[in-house]
């Protein structure tokens, strides 16, 4: 018998779940989270992104890559955009997509989360993208489906939202070109904010010059400036002489626990406005994951405005999401036997 | 009449503080005779104890037995069985069990089914509140009678500190302890991690080490005001450790425990998610658990506890916030005791003392120590029996043991309670 050690590893990113999202070859199985992941393997999604990009602006926006597999939308929170730029690009790359949507049907009327996939895994399909308001819920699937299907994250509770941090990577790989001299910086609602965890990982990892985040002490997590961030909580300074500015949605809810006065207030103080983004570079983008709230985080003119990017990043999550989904699904059989027998 | 001979053991006492090679003679429950054999003591049953050790049996201040109520986890038969294997012979059990033990009746039922079914002594803490709801007092004199040797709040809440003021100058009035599991619930409420930088990178939602000192802080004021003895369990951060730290060096009558697994265990566990880690209270910092580790090393902690909280597995099979909180941790407290021992973090003596005189001393309860004339429940292990944790082979219903695949050095091997033997490895 192998005798185990008596202590489990105490490394963050060593620990056998966390590569669950890469097989044998150290090629996406599943795409769970940006942590942990190389810059060679971002990089690779961002250049095949590029590839399908292209595919996009044909007239025929549609190719054979993933004909005959099975995709299953599955949301346990409600979405309209993720949805359906997922199921565009399921249907771009010729997948049959299904959409389910769980919080109003199985798991309210007692059925657990794991007799939920049971039942869809019987129905033979190759692929889940799963969206779930519980930190973690995408890496509790993806250990307990069958080891054909494969896993997308697309947004677990505070944790994780990696194509949507992909898709903003791409946009301001379009417009900036290289990382290392980048002042990025990321406003707003970070301690709720899956979205901002996972651009946080995308940006080390892809060597970004200066990260930095800028929010309220209420709506700071505790320790973040472990995750490789400077933390701001004056939005002049924060922004200064910033490449590229990241808007964070705020939920209304927040007034509720006491985290924030008013949305006026929190838009008086981080609101990014035509004034306030005076002080960034004259050349710098302002980006937001959606849906805005106008006049909340962001002033209407600024999201219409010449330095917006927010559209692109709705069209280029199409190109993004298809390469991430071809990648994880498009390994090719053969060279995963032929790279076992080596 | 029953006579038991343990012969040839090395016995370690922490409260005489003696070890010898010697005999224990056992009659009609009681130890008559420890040191050489009495002469023409003529025993019905002989263990030969050559190479082993033996303890008093371990007193455990906090264990879920899941009955009455969830007896889909686990029941007081299972439970107790699994105890007796791991030495330990008297319990603990909160009042949260369904119904709540808020009333003699509870009592008597639990009493009932453990003159039936248990395989070591039960105790009971009687609710603080009626229904745990932190509104109205139990009826505390009733309790008592009843046989509750403590009462107490559990995790739940009592928001106004006025009840809760009362409900301390009540106890004292029947001279109850009051059992203390420290948590500001508005604090912690929706938390499922310790709230630092691991929480912060999985996007759980952390509970912050100020859930436990405020409420900490505002029992010792009340605690100093109405007079009531006092004993805070399952401690979780360093800073929690200096206010008990400050609460005995300013004389008030408090003492506290720690569950085995938070000197062993901390936040960098659940790092993958593995909600086999999920604890409340959560597990804290590196710095909190040596932090904890010393507060049992100068004594600032009395006690080292199971927290036994066993779950059927379906319980643990869900995205980490929604799993329900605990492990099964009977059968880990001697082995990761005497692991503090090799880890030398205490020594023998005191490693033993944490699991059976104090804990005993904590419960106003005569036992946890080898003494001619004491009633004789006594654990006789293996000091040397290396072994490896497989959940298979668990006793309890739990399998809920992030401790599985550890190896351990010291293993029960005998446990006798009331003279008679209720455990034996020979089998």
């Amino acid at each position: 018998m192998v005798n185990k050690p008596s202590k489990p590893t105490d490394s963050l990113i060593g620990n056998d779940n966390w590569n669950i999202q890469l097989d044998r070859n150290g090629r996406l199985k599943h795409f769970l989270t940006v942590e942990g992941l190389g810059s060679e393997i971002l990089t690779s999604i961002l250049d095949t992104a590029e590839s399908f990009a292209n595919v996009n602006e044909q007239r025929v926006k549609k190719v054979p890559i993933l004909r005959g597999k099975t995709i299953v939308n599955l949301f346990f929170e409600a979405s309209t955009r993720t949805r359906t730029t997922f199921e565009l690009a399921a249907k771009r790359l010729s997948a049959d997509i299904l959409n389910i949507n769980i919080s109003t049907s199985a798991t309210t009327k007692g059925e657990s989360l794991l007799d939920t996939l049971q039942n869809l895994q019987a129905m033979l399909c190759d692929m889940f993208i799963v969206r779930h308001s519980d930190s973690g819920a995408a890496h509790f699937i993806a250990s307990h489906v069958a080891p054909h299907i494969s896993v997308i994250n697309a947004g677990d509770g505070w944790h994780a939202h990696p194509t949507q941090a992909m898709l903003d990577m791409f946009t301001i790989r379009r417009f900036k070109g290289d990382f290392g001299n980048l002042r990025v910086a990321i406003v707003g609602d970070l301690l709720h904010s899956r979205v901002a965890r996972s651009q946080i990982h995308a940006l080390n990892t892809l060597n970004t010059g200066d990260v930095r985040v800028i929010a309220p002490r209420t709506l700071v997590p505790n320790d973040i400036e472990d995750m490789g961030v400077k933390v701001y909580h004056d939005l002049a300074k924060g922004v200064k002489d910033a490449d590229v500015i990241i808007m964070l949605r705020l939920q209304k809810e927040r007034m509720q626990g006491a985290l924030l006065p008013s949305e006026h207030e929190y838009y008086s103080e981080y609101g990014l406005t035509e004034d306030k983004l005076k002080a960034a570079k004259d050349d710098a983008i302002v980006m937001h994951p959606g849906p805005i709230n106008r006049g909340v985080e962001i002033e209407s003119s600024v999201a219409d405005g010449p330095r917006s990017v927010i559209l692109n990043q709705v069209t280029y999550g199409i190109a993004v999401r298809m390469a991430i989904m071809s990648m994880v699904l498009g390994r090719e059989p053969e060279a995963e036997i032929s790279g076992e027998e080596q | 009449m029953s006579r038991l001979l343990i012969s040839n053991g090395l016995i370690l006492d922490p409260v005489s503080e003696t070890v010898k090679t010697s005999s224990v003679c056992i009659e009609d429950g009681k130890i008559i005779a420890l040191g050489d054999a009495l002469p023409g003591f003529e025993p019905d049953k002989t263990i030969d104890a050559t190479g082993l050790i033996i303890s008093a049996g371990i007193v455990d201040l906090c264990a879920r037995l899941r009955e009455p109520g969830l007896e889909f986890k686990a029941n007081i038969q299972s439970e107790t069985i699994a105890a007796a294997s791991a030495g330990i012979t008297t319990l603990c059990c909160p009042p949260d069990t369904d119904p709540v033990i808020d009333e003699p009746a509870v009592v008597e039922l639990i009493h009932h089914k453990t003159l039936m079914a248990a395989h070591t002594k039960v105790l009971t803490l009687g609710a603080l509140t009626t229904g745990l709801k932190g509104q109205l007092l139990s009826e505390m004199a009733a309790l008592q009678t009843a046989g509750c040797v403590g009462v107490s709040n559990t995790r739940r809440p009592v928001e106004s500190t006025q009840v809760l003021k009362r409900a301390y100058a009540y106890a004292a009035n029947y001279d109850m302890a009051v059992f203390i599991e420290p948590d500001d619930h508005w604090l912690s409420a929706g938390g499922c991690a310790h709230d630092g930088r691991v929480a912060s990178r999985l996007g759980l939602q952390g509970i912050p080490v100020s859930a436990e000192t405020v409420a900490i802080s505002r029992s010792l004021m009340l605690i100093a005001e109405t007079g009531v003895k006092a004993h805070f369990g399952r401690l979780s951060s360093a800073h929690a450790v200096r206010l008990i730290a400050d609460a005995k060096d300013q004389g008030l009558p408090v003492t506290a425990d720690v569950s085995a697994h938070q000197l062993f265990l901390n936040e960098m566990d659940i790092s993958s998610f593995n909600s086999i880690y999920h604890v409340l209270p959560p597990l804290r910092s590196q710095r909190d658990m040596e932090a904890l580790r010393r507060g049992v090393q100068d004594g600032v902690i009395d006690a080292i506890c199971s927290d036994h909280q066993p779950h059927e597995i379906d319980a643990k099979q869900a995205p980490f916030a929604s799993t329900e909180p605990g492990i099964s941790s009977l059968e880990t407290l001697l082995p990761l005791s005497l692991r503090l021992v090799r880890e030398q973090v205490v020594p023998t003596y005191t490693a033993l003392s944490l699991i059976t005189s104090k804990p005993a001393a904590i419960l106003g309860i005569s036992a946890g120590t080898l003494r001619e004339g004491e009633i004789a429940d006594i654990c006789i292990y293996d000091p040397d029996a290396d072994w490896q944790l497989d959940t298979e082979s668990m006793l309890s219903h739990g399998k809920n043991t992030p401790f599985e695949g550890w190896n351990f050095q010291g293993k029960n091997r005998y446990t006798i309670i009331n003279g008679e033997l209720v455990f034996s490895s020979d089998q």
